[in-house]
């Protein structure tokens, strides 16, 4: 089953195995990470200046990790009113390139019950066009 | 080189205040559709006092009262060209919003090793109040020397 997204998912309507609609973005270009350098207050050149990308021994820029997980951030308060987010982790495990077209995922992993809420834990990932993950993480949200 | 007598060791208490235009800017910068992040009037309707700060950019704020670029080089010894973000945690307590002014308190966690040294590891923890003293998240960031 995908869940909907315009209502907000309720506890006992979600089932572990549930996946969230998939968030498909733009192809990243060099413009996004210029204005996510700026935007974000990170300006290591390694995202925007290939000259000194090439000096580190890397062949072009590549993006910040902390784009893709603005994303998956996206995914999340996509789902659910940001309020509801209890935890929010993931892994770098790959570089998006320029080109790759990001492609947010998440599965409901777990549901369970702490600090007095009902609460279900998501399994999500940021991946490009050809599957290959690039940020994977999870996240706990409080539903009613 | 980053060595263990750097856990436990302070990198500054900082404070940065929520402007709306920066969150406008990331909102732009991340394609972020949701006019709750752009909209003051979607924001109220939504039941929020004003903009919210999106899930991620905890971590700019934190950045912004200190120079990131000379604390990985001059204090962990790092080579800002071989730095990788390696992982990231948000631990949420209460949202914060624009007009907020946000204190990030961030602390050397751990230092170890990988790959016979190969891969050094440094990760720092950041505990954010807002001005009432309110607890809003805690950030877990590792980073990673290749």
């Amino acid at each position: 089953m995908t869940l909907s997204r315009t209502h907000g998912p309720q506890f006992s309507d979600v089932q572990v195995g549930d996946v969230l609609p998939l968030l498909k973005l733009r192809p990243v270009d060099r413009t996004m990470l210029a204005l996510y350098a700026g935007a974000s207050g990170d300006h290591n050149q390694i995202h925007i200046d290939i000259d000194f990308a090439r000096k580190a021994r890397v062949p072009d820029v590549f993006a910040h990790g902390m784009l893709s997980a603005a994303y998956l951030g996206r995914l999340l308060t996509g789902w659910v009113p940001q309020q509801q987010i209890r935890k929010f982790s993931m892994r770098f495990v790959g570089i998006t390139q320029i080109g790759h077209i990001p492609h947010l995922t998440g599965r409901i992993a777990e549901k369970f019950e702490a600090d007095g809420e009902k609460r279900v834990r998501l399994e999500i990932q940021c991946a490009n066009q050809y599957g290959e993950p690039k940020v994977v993480g999870e996240a706990v949200v409080a539903l009613a | 080189m980053a060595d263990k007598s750097l856990i436990g060791r302070s990198l500054g208490i900082t404070t940065s205040e929520v402007e709306k235009g920066r969150l406008r800017f990331f909102a732009k910068a991340i394609g972020e559709t949701d006019p709750v992040y752009t909209d003051e009037e979607a924001a109220k309707a939504a039941g929020y006092k004003t903009l919210p700060v999106p899930p991620t950019f905890l971590l700019c704020l934190e950045s912004e009262g200190r120079n990131p670029q000379a604390i990985v080089e001059d204090i962990m010894g790092f080579d800002l060209g071989r730095i990788l973000h390696a992982e990231q945690e948000f631990v949420y307590h209460r949202m914060a919003f624009a007009g907020d002014v946000l204190t990030f308190d961030t602390r050397v966690a751990d230092v170890y090793e990988k790959k016979g040294g190969a891969l050094q590891f440094v990760v720092q923890e950041t505990r954010i109040t807002n001005q009432d003293g309110e607890h809003i998240a805690d950030l877990r960031s590792s980073l990673v020397q290749r």
